[in-house]
């Protein structure tokens, strides 16, 4: 079994949570005397506890990682995901030596590069020459080997002009691209990366993800791969490791792990959209609502989704006009789409007294926006009254529309969503 | 069986290594990030500025200005036979020096945070260059004590190295390595309880006091008090230092003996604490 790059063998890594300083020096003597004087083990490796943030332990020690047991074969392309705080970023700095575990052993072979953050290490009164220089020290490059690469360094940055002014007058996305420039010659044979995708304009982020298919499709290089973007972790990697709560959920095909964490760990919420309702007439009782198949108050959008579904049933002691009100906003408020039939002059529908139930299948543009927005539904008389109103009463996780390059039309580049060409 | 052999894996991670265990040979593998970070320490301290590299004289010759005034002419405590501008300004070459290299170990730490949390490389070379490029800073501040030397000599002082001067890149070493020493072991013990920081700064001030910077070692004729003062492991560099270039004072030999053991004690300290936490330092900083 020579073809093994990566093994972790039962690594585990504690955190102690809350205020460091105050109690620590008892425990540390505590510690001392009953490991290396009575020779017992380590007493605060017995309390540990999963590491879930919603629940509250009686502890104050977690695991971070729990007994993490893989072996990365060489030249995979391994998509690490798992929700926020699930360990994935622990990992990935233990395995490039930032923190050591607390339990286990993690053997490797080839040199390791980490793209933490592009552009470590750089000083700003330095040019970008001398930066070059120094963060490719720092990512273990030997001066010969940045002096051989150094135009192509530049070249790939695009930052020829500036090269020789110090990187403090340089703009935030001048300073993104030469860091990734000098990390993306770095040639490793195991190649760890953290969501440095997020930065940068539009025409860098194809060349990077350019750069990284390069890494991992030629010369069999390993490459650890963290990413929220499920797009782009199945379009790079082959095989998905799922993390929850510190341990290893699953691992396998890169499409079954995405399926997993999705059906697993989408849908946070428990709450009922039914309960975050203001009724304004009391003649009207709700009995069910459901917007894109749920009636839980969050939600996701998948790649290429056609429609959204809403669904309201309820009762009215009176006979009443009115329709139905969707509006998405943004997290900051800022309302980005609304759907009401027909709109002001809209299709106001009539209902009997007694039960009713509306329901309408929403079209999604092709096109639609990563990002999270608030749904805003309300049952209403157009410019008379309102029966119902629901706001924020859903968040939904839109993953969003990808193209081949896998990169995502975003919310803050490109609006809600983007337009198309007349057919 | 999944589990091969250790011994064919280019690295193993594991959580403990052993207290004394420096990786030398990785250490020379970064030898050009030590190169850069020199370089990048000499060369931002006069970017923008209008006296660019003559900020590295300014210091010694203000500080030694001061000194003559206060405590030459105000409080009249005599420099020996040595000149008081030459003794206050090796004084505080010296002292200063000291000081830079206690901070570098002190600081490396957490004035390493940002990049220490994103790329692995031995941590020692932080420290490492730090020492040096303070050495590079040391070095062209000689060139206005070398001018005031010869200013003297031709006025007529009877200054002159002596034989024991051949040991001055030993006696610079020394104060590094002590300087290291220490600040490493301040610095790990801070990393975690920050309230000894404030401790450091006033203690550095009386050890200033305590180590012959700006009086000659043989002001006191107390028995006891001269003992004491003999405690400080600075005190026989210091006092040799100034006899190795002036030849006016004496070789302090068992003083040296003294400072190299401690040296060795305090670095050998230093270098324990330093593994211990770099490690693990990034979960409690």
């Amino acid at each position: 079994m020579n073809n093994i790059a990566i093994s972790f063998e039962h690594v585990s890594k504690m955190y102690q949570l809350g205020v460091v300083g105050t109690g620590t020096l008892s425990r540390d003597i505590h510690r001392w005397w009953v490991r290396d004087v009575l020779k017992k083990g380590d007493p605060y490796l017995m309390i540990g506890q999963t590491n879930d943030r919603s629940t509250k332990g009686d502890s104050d020690i977690v695991y971070a990682l729990r007994d993490i047991d893989f072996d990365v074969p060489q030249g995979e392309v391994v998509g690490i995901i798992g929700r926020n705080g699930a360990g994935k970023s622990t990992l990935l700095k233990l395995l490039s030596r930032i923190t050591a575990p607390t339990t286990g052993k993690i053997k490797t072979r080839g040199r390791i590069a980490s793209l933490l953050e592009v552009g470590t290490g750089f000083h700003s009164e330095l040019t970008g020459r001398e930066n070059i220089y120094l963060n490719g020290s720092i990512m273990g490059m030997t001066k010969k080997e940045i002096d051989r690469k150094l135009d192509a360094i530049v070249d790939f940055a695009g930052v020829e002009r500036y090269i020789d002014t110090p990187v403090k007058r340089y703009s935030s996305g001048m300073q993104v691209r030469l860091g990734f420039a000098v990390a993306a010659f770095l040639e490793p044979e195991i190649l760890v990366v953290d969501e440095v995708l997020a930065v940068g304009d539009a025409e860098f982020q194809k060349k990077a993800i350019g750069k990284m298919k390069e890494v991992s499709q030629g010369g069999g290089r390993t490459v650890l791969f963290v990413s929220h973007n499920m797009a782009s972790v199945r379009n790079l990697c082959n095989t998905g490791i799922v993390l929850k709560n510190g341990m290893v959920d699953f691992k396998g095909n890169i499409n079954d792990a995405i399926d997993h964490y999705l059906a697993t760990d989408t849908v946070v919420s428990t709450d009922l959209i039914k309960d975050g309702i203001k009724m304004k007439q009391s003649y009207i009782t709700v009995k069910d609502i459901r917007i894109n198949g749920t009636d839980k108050t969050e939600s996701d959008i998948v790649n290429n989704q056609e429609y959204m579904e809403v669904y309201v049933s309820g009762h009215s002691e009176m006979p009443f006009k009115g329709n139905l009100r969707l509006r998405f906003r943004n997290m900051a408020g800022v309302p980005m789409a609304s759907f009401s039939p027909g709109h002001y002059n809209g299709a106001v529908r009539e209902f009997p007294k007694g039960d009713f139930e509306i329901s309408y299948k929403i079209a999604l543009p092709k096109y639609m926006a990563q990002g999270d927005y608030l749904i805003d539904c309300i049952l209403y008389q157009p410019r008379t009254q309102s029966f119902f109103e629901a706001p924020g009463c859903m968040k939904l996780h839109v993953h969003g529309s990808m193209d081949d390059t896998c990169i995502f039309i975003e919310t803050r580049d490109e609006g809600f969503a983007g337009l198309e060409v007349l057919q | 069986m999944k589990h091969t052999a250790d011994n064919d894996w280019d690295l193993i991670i594991e959580p403990r290594k052993r207290l004394l265990s420096i990786d030398f040979a990785e250490i020379w593998r970064y030898r050009d990030l030590f190169r850069q970070y020199v370089k990048r320490d000499l060369v931002t301290v006069y970017k923008q500025t209008i006296f660019g590299p003559l900020w590295f004289f300014f210091n010694p010759i203000f500080t030694t200005i001061m000194y003559m005034f206060v405590f030459s002419t105000l409080a009249g405590i005599g420099t020996g036979d040595i000149p008081p501008a030459v003794f206050y300004m090796s004084g505080n070459l010296f002292w200063t020096y000291f000081t830079t290299c206690f901070t570098t170990g002190q600081t490396t730490l957490t004035a390493n945070q940002s990049v220490f949390s994103k790329v692995y490389f031995p941590r020692l070379v932080a420290p490492l260059s730090g020492i040096t490029s303070g050495f590079f800073k040391t070095v062209i501040q000689v060139i206005p004590l070398a001018a005031i030397y010869i200013y003297y000599v031709a006025q007529g002082v009877p200054m002159r190295f002596t034989w024991e001067a051949l040991l001055l890149p030993f006696l610079i070493i020394l104060i590094a390595l002590m300087g290291l020493g220490f600040g490493l072991i301040v610095s790990a013990l801070t990393v975690k309880y920050r309230d000894l920081n404030n401790l450091v700064t006033f203690g550095l001030q009386l050890w200033m006091y305590v180590t012959p910077v700006i009086y000659p070692v043989d002001i006191t004729s107390d028995r006891t008090l001269s003992l004491l003062l003999k405690l400080n492991p600075l005190q026989g560099i210091f006092t040799d230092f100034r006899y190795m270039i002036t030849g006016m004072g004496h070789m302090d030999w068992p003083g040296l003996l003294y400072s190299t053991l401690f040296t060795l004690t305090i670095l050998f300290l230093g270098i324990i604490v330093f593994n211990k936490q770099e490690r693990t330092f990034m979960d409690t900083i």
